[in-house]
């Protein structure tokens, strides 16, 4: 993207729009509010210009060929246009000065007309068990700009209907309308050059490359932009309908990258994690273990407790009194959970080299997975929970364990036992664990409180870029499970501290209040993709990331 | 003028005793009581079901004995007072119906809440749900009337089928597969 | 056995007859409360309860489907509910007229019965003798004092209650009843104007009203619907809103009052106004037979003896005293029957008027025609003699 786009002036359907140079007429309708109906083109894709769906009229300014004047038209009194005679592909024609397009002449309605009936004569028309139905370009298309009937009165084409291409993705041939958007993907996105055509003409077949499959981490992709039902996910495949399901924006917590998400609800139930435009953070491409992510609400593992909330905060008050407290805070948890552990710690008075919070690393993939393997590690720098990188070992508290200096340890959502303490260490001290799922730590814990999850709360993250990012909750708690911040701000409260009554924007408020980064952000009124903060204060950490997509490493 | 009086005509002397207008309806009594009763002593009798009488909402197979519903959810999504509840599935590859891929696994209308509006028949893409002569429901508790998947196939039985819509695609598929098209 | 019957002191035999005729009303009471949910059913275009079938009875072969199709063991599971229902007192209540007041309305029902001649046979000398408990003089005097009393039942029902819709109902039955008794008494002067011809021993006897109608020639054997049709009507107007029967049923009107004077009944309490309503229904269907329709009289035209004398050549049994009777008061019940139905035909027919109306119609327009019937037949009557 250049710096400074050149505006130029064109006109679509009458109406004149000053556009950067090289937009599409697509892109360049859309900003007008004009649909121009497509398969083929995706805007983060390579244009192919295959489908012709997109055909629109395209004009330009007549000019005498000898003396280069513009020819005015003596009815109009203006410059004349001198119209195509036969349509163009609104994604391949990128504009240029003067450049004038009609999207609604008979001629274009023809030809949309026309090249549905042609994608159509071959369409099995089995909607009915078809999960794209509902979100299926196809089926909107059809309905807004085909004919209604079908002349074809022929034998449709036969063809495979359940090729299985990789772990994760089946084909359905017979669907299938050739755009190539999934093989653009592969080769373009995920690199991954594993799809082709093969066959010709009507029988051309999608197909993966002679012993390869489609597995890598980002096939799932292509089932996002697969405009018909050709392309299904065999985790959601037969599941739920799409028009059942309630739409709530998320954040994937795989990585620092910060994916943007989408996830698909009914009743309390998560069907699916779809990614989220975020041409800042993630394009519109997400992981697939991120994708997998929603069936940790209702794991077998997962952590709940018929016990009321003031009694287990009774108990961990009681552990706490003790004294010799450490605490090993996550990088998992929010903002404004971080900052109320903080405010817990510095309540405690537990000194520095007491509170913790693990890291988790591994090697970054290069696109949309990160070697900070937390969402929110740079959320506890901005809240001051801690000043510098974490590590891996949590080798300061094990030795403090082993000296009899710390008795009681304070553990929200992680595992001690995946960080360097042993189970006799663990065995030691007194654990107040506030968790989601059961591990050796919460086995070990004098107290367990049973969390939420990503998917049943509220919060915020601030990702690899430093962009704080807001996500919602998409299902209701698990029964026996307890809102983080309602944990940490009534632990908070029953030792004494500040009682802010489990009220988010309280929280919030107190919490911008005492951060210069996040000085002035209204409670829950962060846009969409992301509100970018200053992060000269933390310029000097060495941060694990390497580049990915839209990050590249400070140095 | 907004008020319009419009004029009675006055009554006679025979109207006002209304003696007439008495006799006349005990006439019409009279008619009623030697008429023959219109209605039927019910659960001995039935009434004869009118063709396109919207009974119990049933689920049917076709001929060949194959479940027309394909769990689309549609009939789901469409009634007004929430009373079907689909779970669908994935038909097993070694069932004849294989290539149909989607079936039902469980289907279950609470007839608590159906208003018998007939829209799920009416939605239905497959023609497999049908509002039968079916008209009596009774039950001791709640969860007898929840007609699950397989008392809604006792209920609805085998219609008939114009299109055969998948046996035609079964067919195609086998010809095709002779011609080493795939 | 007639002997043995007549050899029993007077007391003992009145008390048979007294026991005889309750067992014989009250169970009619009941029949009719069956009766009018068959006419209501087929006046409705339904066949009426016809479902009960207790498991003994109505297995007998012919008689017990036929039983259970005229209700008869619905009738019968009514009265045992009714009879074995628990039989509430409302606690705001006074019990002592909440108590007595059904009891009060039994007592007139069944006590005008006396002075009703249901039946006739002819003795020795071919003289017609009526079937009656207490042929006395007073006759038809009695019986409008003793009915006038079933208001009090109603009043003290309703009072009782201490309940506003029982006390609406009172009031309203107690305005009803006088405002009708008014006419319908006038009504019927001049029948006996005209039976107490002047030089005649004076009578207000029923049985001397039918003997009238019993008489040969036109005059005589006119049964007096036809000589005097206003009083007829009138009488039976009256009648209707006496025995509280729709289109005058002002107490009850469940519609605006609820149940009316009974609202605070139930169980056999509730069940004995019920009786007394129809026992007066009967005994004013009674009434009107023998005044205008001629009594235990076949067809107009037709006296008793008359027909009796037709039947003799079938044999001497015709004649006997036992036969006639029967025969009598067979004929009595049936027109008293037809009456009870019209009551009902009329009741599906008409809808219920509205309180002024009741009031208006009583005050206003029977009151003064049955005056001057009164007077314009009392003038015929003097003319004529």
């Amino acid at each position: 993207m250049s710096a400074t786009p050149e505006l130029i002036k064109i006109n679509i359907d009458g109406r004149d729009i000053a556009v950067p140079r090289g937009t599409n007429v697509i892109e360049a309708s859309r900003l007008l509010g004009i649909d121009v109906p497509h398969y083929c083109y995706h805007p983060k894709l390579p244009v192919v210009g295959n489908c012709r769906m997109c055909l629109v009229e395209m004009g330009l300014p007549a000019v005498d060929p000898a003396t280069k004047t513009p020819v005015i038209d003596p009815a109009t009194g203006r410059q004349k246009i001198n119209w195509m005679p036969r349509p163009q592909i609104g994604c391949g024609t990128n504009a240029i000065p003067g450049l004038h397009i009609r999207t609604t002449t008979q001629m274009v309605k023809d030809a949309r007309a026309g090249v549905m009936e042609f994608l159509l004569i071959n369409h099995p028309l089995d909607c009915p068990i078809c999960d794209q139905a509902g979100e299926c370009k196809l089926q909107e298309q059809a309905t807004s700009y085909g004919r209604g009937y079908s002349r074809y009165i022929e034998d449709k084409n036969v063809k495979p209907k359940r090729t299985q291409l990789g772990p994760r993705v089946m084909l359905d041939d017979e669907r299938c309308i050739l755009c190539s958007r999934c093989v653009r993907f592969s080769k373009e996105v995920a690199k991954d050059d594993v799809l082709g055509f093969i066959d010709r003409g009507s029988y051309s077949t999608l197909t993966c490359y002679p012993g390869k499959e489609l597995a890598n981490n980002y096939s799932l992709n292509t089932v996002d932009i697969c405009p018909v039902g050709a392309l299904t996910s065999t985790d959601f495949r037969f599941k739920m309908r799409v028009w059942f399901l309630k739409q709530t924006n998320s954040i994937d917590t795989e990585s620092s990258v910060g994916a943007n998400t989408v996830v698909w609800s009914r009743e309390g139930q998560i069907y699916r994690i779809t990614p989220r435009r975020n041409d800042e953070v993630n394009d519109t491409w997400m992981s697939d273990s991120g994708r997998d992510l929603y069936k940790q609400v209702r794991a077998e593992n997962r952590l709940s407790s018929p016990a009321p909330l003031a009694d287990l905060i009774a108990q961990a008050k009681a552990l706490l009194a003790s004294g010799g407290v450490a605490l090993v805070a996550s990088a998992r948890s929010t903002v404004a959970e971080q900052y109320l552990a903080k405010k817990i710690a510095d309540h405690l008075k537990i000194p520095a080299d007491s509170r913790h919070v693990p890291a988790h690393l591994a090697k970054g993939d290069g696109l949309l997975i990160s070697a900070d393997r937390t969402p929110n590690t740079r959320g506890a720098l901005v809240t001051g929970l801690i000043d510098t990188l974490p590590s891996e070992k949590l080798t300061q508290l094990a030795a403090g364990i082993d000296a009899g200096k710390i008795k009681t340890v304070l553990v929200i959502n992680e595992d001690l036992s995946l960080h360097g303490l042993a189970p006799e260490q663990l065995a030691r001290v007194d654990i107040i664990h506030i968790g989601t799922h059961a591990s050796a730590t919460s086995a070990a814990a004098k107290v367990v409180i049973p969390s939420h999850t990503v998917f049943e709360k509220n919060g915020t993250f601030i990702n690899q870029q430093f962009r704080l990012q807001q996500f919602n909750a998409a299902v209701p708690g698990h029964v026996g499970t307890h809102n983080d911040a309602t944990i940490l701000s009534g632990l908070l409260a029953a030792l004494g501290g500040h009682d802010f009554e489990g009220k988010s924007n309280a929280i919030w408020s107190r919490l911008t209040e005492e951060t210069p980064e996040l000085a002035g952000l209204a409670h829950g009124n962060i846009p969409e993709t992301g509100h970018l903060i200053d992060a000269a204060r933390f310029s000097h950490h060495a941060f694990p990331e390497t580049e990915g997509l839209h990050y590249k490493p400070a140095k | 003028m907004s008020v319009i009086k419009v004029p009675r005509k006055p009554l006679t002397f025979a109207e006002r005793t209304y003696i007439p207008q008495i006799v006349s309806g005990m006439m019409t009594t009279l008619k009623h009581i030697v008429a023959k009763p219109l209605t039927v002593n019910y659960p001995e009798e039935r009434p004869e079901i009118p063709a396109g009488y919207r009974g119990v909402p049933t689920l049917v197979r076709d001929p060949n004995g194959r479940e027309k519903c394909v769990s689309c959810q549609l009939c789901e999504f469409v009634c007004p007072p929430k009373a079907i509840r689909i779970t669908p599935g994935e038909i097993p590859a070694d069932s004849p119906a294989a290539h149909v891929e989607k079936a039902p696994k469980e289907f279950e209308i609470n007839m608590l809440r159906c208003i018998y509006c007939g829209l799920c028949q009416e939605v239905c893409p497959e023609e497999a749900i049908w509002l039968q002569n079916v008209f009596s429901v009774s039950g001791y508790e709640r969860g007898e009337f929840i007609n699950n998947k397989q008392k809604l196939y006792e209920l609805g039985g085998t219609l008939p089928d114009a299109h055969y819509k998948w046996d035609k695609k079964k067919a195609a598929a086998e010809e095709a597969a002779l011609h080493g098209q795939h | 056995m007639l002997d043995f019957y007549f050899s029993l002191p007077l007391i003992v035999r009145l008390i048979i007859q007294g026991l005889a005729v309750i067992a014989v009303l009250f169970p009619l009471g009941a029949a009719c409360s069956m009766a009018e949910r068959k006419v209501a059913a087929w006046a409705q275009d339904r066949p009426g309860p016809n479902r009960a079938r207790p498991w003994g009875l109505g297995r007998i072969p012919i008689i017990g489907p036929i039983l259970g199709r005229f209700g008869i063991f619905n009738l019968m599971a009514d009265g045992g509910k009714l009879l074995f229902k628990e039989d509430i007192v409302p606690g705001h209540v006074n019990k002592f007229y909440f108590v007595i007041a059904p009891i009060v309305a039994m007592t007139p029902a069944l006590s005008t019965i006396a002075f009703v001649p249901f039946g006739a046979y002819l003795d020795g000398a071919g003289r017609v003798l009526p079937v009656m408990l207490a042929d006395v003089d007073i006759g038809i005097l009695g019986v409008f004092a003793l009915a006038s009393l079933g208001v009090y039942s109603l009043i003290l029902a309703g009072w009782a209650s201490n309940s506003k819709y029982p006390f609406l109902g009172a009031i309203r039955a107690s305005a009803q009843l006088i405002s009708y008794e008014l006419s319908m008494t006038l009504a019927v002067v001049p029948v006996l104007l005209w039976i107490n011809a002047p030089g005649t021993p004076g009578t207000l006897s029923l049985v001397r009203v039918v003997e009238f109608q019993s008489q040969s020639g036109f005059w005589g054997g006119a049964w007096f619907v036809f000589v005097m049709p206003l009083s007829a009507f009138i009488f039976l107007v009256a009648l209707f809103a006496e025995t509280n029967r729709q289109p005058f049923d002002m107490p009850e009107s469940e519609a605006d009052l609820v149940g009316g004077f009974h609202t605070e009944y139930g169980s056999y309490k509730w069940s004995l106004f019920f009786v007394a309503e129809y026992g007066h229904m009967i005994v004013g269907s009674a009434l009107f037979i023998l005044l205008f329709c001629g009594g235990w009289n076949p067809l107009p035209w037709l006296p008793l003896s008359t027909f009796v004398g037709w039947l003799a050549p079938l044999g001497a049994w015709t004649a006997h005293p036992l036969f006639v009777g029967i025969l009598s008061i067979c004929i009595f019940l049936g027109k008293v029957i037809f009456s009870i139905f019209f009551f009902m035909w009329v009741r599906w027919t008409l809808p219920r008027f509205r309180y002024d109306q009741v009031m208006r119609i009583g005050w206003q327009r029977l009151l003064p025609l049955s005056i001057a019937n009164l007077i314009i037949y009392t003038i015929a009557i003097a003319l004529l003699n």
